[in-house]
């Protein structure tokens, strides 16, 4: 396998593929009923799951912990396994959308929490429902833009 | 106060987004190709396939990445006139520029002098492959 696929300076951990997308349809559900509510608790609340994803990894969130209790058992044995950085960096980016979207509720602005909420929503949303990465396809974007 | 008038747009224009998405992903656009843009042997450290060669940029952690280089890899075995490289985007971001690519894995398909006839974001499947090398010359 190709050495650009493996770099070797990163400790390299592995998770179910499977996890991440489960994680995502229960965040699409979170997030829409916090969008639907308006409730900065709610969001709060799905900003501490995306907070344990980018910092521990989508693994050890409530989610996660659901899926390999309770889903993955279910499930074909055969994991089609992925890199858990890509995941973990989704976590990062929907953490910053739900603290953008806190700010805003504390700051009185609806317009700013519901844009915020929209934005995770939707990212959450696509990935749970056509597996599309958004971190993948920003990833190289943001690079070429970075290091102009 | 209940709202689902920002929930119902967001699905809206979120599903109709994912699906135009699907639709292109892996699909071969042939109108890509920067006019006058040759990619050579020295440029990409390997020598050309002796019809056609299929250029994957990847990246670090890109599991799709990962699908297409199994893929492409195990093809060319079968097909002795095409070669499969592979590039590391991050560490060829100037090529990366001038080819404007967007993101990983994309396949640049060139013939043998190096002019791409078609390119592929995500990954390809098997039948479209074999279809846009067959009408490499």
């Amino acid at each position: 396998m190709s050495e650009i696929l493996n770099k070797p300076e990163v400790a390299k951990i592995y998770i179910d593929a499977r996890g991440p997308r489960f994680a995502a349809s229960i965040t699409t559900l979170v997030l829409a009923i916090a969008l639907v509510t308006q409730s900065a608790w709610v969001l709060a609340l799905q900003g501490l799951v995306f907070l344990i994803g980018a910092v521990r990894g989508p693994q050890f969130t409530p989610y996660g912990l659901i899926f390999k209790s309770l889903i993955k058992p279910r499930l074909k044995k055969e994991a089609p396994t992925e890199d858990v950085r890509p995941p973990k960096f989704a976590q990062a980016v929907g953490f910053l959308f739900a603290l953008v979207g806190l700010i805003g509720a504390i700051a009185g602005s609806s317009a700013v929490f519901t844009v915020a909420v929209g934005l995770a929503l939707a990212a959450a949303f696509l990935n749970a429902a056509f597996n599309f990465c958004l971190g993948c396809e920003m990833y190289l974007l943001g690079l070429r833009f970075a290091t102009k | 106060m209940k709202n689902y008038l920002p929930l119902a747009i967001v699905l809206v224009l979120a599903t109709a987004y994912g699906l135009w998405w699907k639709r292109g992903e892996g699909a071969i656009r042939s109108n890509k190709a920067i006019p006058g843009h040759r990619l050579s042997e020295q440029v990409l450290g390997e020598a050309l396939g002796s019809r056609a060669t299929m250029v994957q940029f990847s990246s670090a952690f890109c599991a799709p990445c990962r699908a297409t280089h199994a893929l492409l890899s195990q093809m060319v075995e079968t097909i002795p006139d095409v070669k499969h490289i592979h590039i590391d985007a991050e560490s060829h971001l100037e090529l990366v520029r001038q080819l404007d690519i967007r993101s990983t894995p994309t396949t640049i398909f060139i013939n043998k002098d190096g002019i791409e006839v078609g390119r592929a974001a995500g990954t390809p499947k098997r039948e479209q492959v074999l279809k846009a090398l067959e009408a490499i010359h």
